[in-house]
């Protein structure tokens, strides 16, 4: 990394905390003071053997005056000027280090409102997606409207009918007494649903958001299912301790275990984890398993930096496990042009390739997908296609394919794939 | 003037509240509660007025008034549609369907018998 201006003020702070004048740390070093007055004014650059002697002068480390922070700020910094290039603004990235380094605070500033910007931009689009297609918030408000609506007619009727006799008056203070413990219900649950989706992550409005959150919460790793004991009273114990609220959360729950179970048997974690670096077909066909399993298996590895998409053969997404950079959407359908959706048109054959999600920094990742029957072969019965799409981050990938998260809050146009406008203007306006 | 209304809607709160709004009113109101009997019942009740929810059990007031706008006995029926719904891609489809007035909750009484009346007068 090239020694930033901002070592300049770390090098100072250090030298002030030390009760040091810039005449002793300037001899210590072998320099003159007036020009270690402008090393610490970040007016000039400094390097190799004249850090390691200041670093040696002050005691400390020579990463303790160079890293750190500074990356960050200056990444954060390039992040957000890369953003105002896509509106038409230009910040002059190739002097990032200087503008930090003379004016560290506003840099700080700056930067700070950019990742205040991006995680508001991310709430937004989430929250309209979730107003716009969550069938649970959706029947939420069509209670609280009906609610409201009978109320207001029986309390119109109540206020405004002068000759309204008892046996009606009664009827009438009887729907208010009703729908007022309706309207009191569907206001807790709105507020609840609501209140889940401003803190983000942690939404579990669906019987699926309850088994990704129980899995994510676990690193989508599970100790238990990897023990060679492992069978389905292992899973019974898991979903048992798991906390999920629903029964349709826990049967899915022990849907997904078992899956993972029987992954695990046929991919043993420690061969399949030391050998996990080799393309899915290699592993398939080393380890003799399925090219699904293999995927959802490199997507329960320990550690590992990948996504994991399931979705049936209608499109919609029957498990996510999301990767940074790579929204999946909570509800309604996703982009059709992931290749997990190719997968499904071509069952059996693998769908891969290098796709970029828009977005202020781009994002490539490696999606690889194939779509298989479920459940055993069977000469009776159409079969029934389930895909699968691993997800990995593939920053240096020379090109890649264009998709986006789900229409509604993709920016690509021209887009041959769109089916509704987007929340979001086109990408570059 | 035939002054019947048939109101297809299954919130029983909502149904005690316009009976009683529009029979003050003049009409003489009959009630249905289910989307899958809901065109039957429009053809033996022939109202003058029909006024029907969307979200209704078994069948949506969309595909409803789809059937009934394609058969020529009920093709011009006035049709005063109720949702809670207010979406406009909601109001779309159902102006799409040949919707006469569509009216999102929460209405207020006399917004509903002034829309029946209008709806019976231009019928």
């Amino acid at each position: 990394m090239p020694r930033s201006a901002l070592t300049g003020s770390r090098i100072r702070d250090r030298r002030i905390a030390a009760g040091l004048r810039q005449a002793d740390l300037a001899r210590a070093a072998g320099i003159s003071a007036s020009y270690l007055n402008l090393i610490e004014h970040n007016r000039r650059r400094i390097g190799g053997k004249l850090v390691a002697d200041l670093a040696r002068a002050l005691g400390c480390e020579v990463s303790q005056l160079t890293e750190g922070a500074e990356a960050m700020l200056l990444a954060a910094l390039r992040e957000a000027a890369e953003a105002a290039g896509a509106t038409g603004a230009a910040a002059e990235t190739d002097r990032a280090e200087e503008f930090a380094g003379r004016f560290p605070g506003w840099a700080a500033l700056l930067a700070e409102r950019h990742a205040r910007v991006e995680a508001l931009s991310a709430e937004v689009a989430a929250l309209s997606d979730r107003l716009a297609h969550d069938p649970h918030l959706s029947a939420t408000l069509h209670e609280l409207l009906t609610a409201v609506t009978a109320i207001r007619s029986a309390s119109s009727i109540l206020s405004g009918t002068e000759d309204l006799d008892p046996a009606w008056t009664a009827r009438f203070l009887g729907i208010v007494a009703v729908e007022g413990e309706r309207l009191a219900r569907g206001a807790e649950a709105l507020a609840r649903s609501l209140g889940e989706g401003a803190g983000g992550g942690a939404l579990a409005a669906t019987p699926q958001e309850e088994v990704e959150a129980f899995l994510a919460a676990r690193g989508w790793h599970m100790p238990a299912l990897e023990a060679p004991d492992a069978d389905a009273s292992t899973v019974e114990a898991l979903v048992g301790g798991s906390g999920i609220a629903s029964a349709a959360g826990r049967g899915l729950a022990r849907e997904a275990l078992l899956t993972y179970l029987a992954d695990a048997r046929r991919l043993p974690l420690a061969a399949f984890a030391a050998a996990a670096e080799l393309p899915p077909g290699e592993l398939s066909e080393r380890f003799g398993a399925p090219l699904d399993a293999v995927l959802r298996r490199l997507a329960t590895l320990p550690g590992r930096e990948v996504g994991l998409v399931v979705a049936d053969a209608a499109g919609a997404l029957v498990f996510r496990r999301p990767l940074p950079g790579f929204p999946l959407p909570r509800h309604g359908a996703a982009c059709p042009l992931w290749p997990l959706f190719a997968a499904l048109s071509r069952p059996a054959l693998p769908v891969g390739a290098v796709v970029e999600m828009p977005g202020p920094a781009p994002r490539r990742v490696r999606a690889e997908a194939i779509a298989m029957p479920l459940g055993p072969p069977s000469f009776s019965g159409e079969p029934v296609f389930r895909a699968t799409m691993l997800l990995t981050p593939a920053p240096g990938a020379a090109s890649a394919r264009p998709v986006g998260p789900t229409c509604r809050i993709c920016p690509r146009e021209p887009c041959r794939a769109r089916r509704e406008p987007s929340i979001l203007g086109p990408a570059g306006r | 003037m035939d002054r019947r209304v048939l109101l297809i809607e299954d919130e029983p709160s909502i149904i005690e509240a316009i009976r009683f709004i529009l029979t003050r009113g003049g009409w003489s109101v009959q009630t249905h509660s289910d989307g899958v009997s809901a065109v039957a019942r429009v053809r033996e009740a022939r109202p003058r007025v029909l006024i029907l929810d969307v979200m209704l059990p078994g069948r949506s007031g969309f595909d409803i008034l789809d059937e009934l706008r394609a058969d020529p006995e009920t093709a011009s029926l006035p049709v005063l549609m109720l949702t809670a719904r207010g979406q406009a891609a909601d109001r779309e489809r159902a102006e799409r369907a040949g919707v006469s007035q569509f009216m999102s909750k929460p209405f207020s009484n006399a917004e509903v018998l002034a829309a029946v009346n209008a709806l019976a007068g231009a019928a």
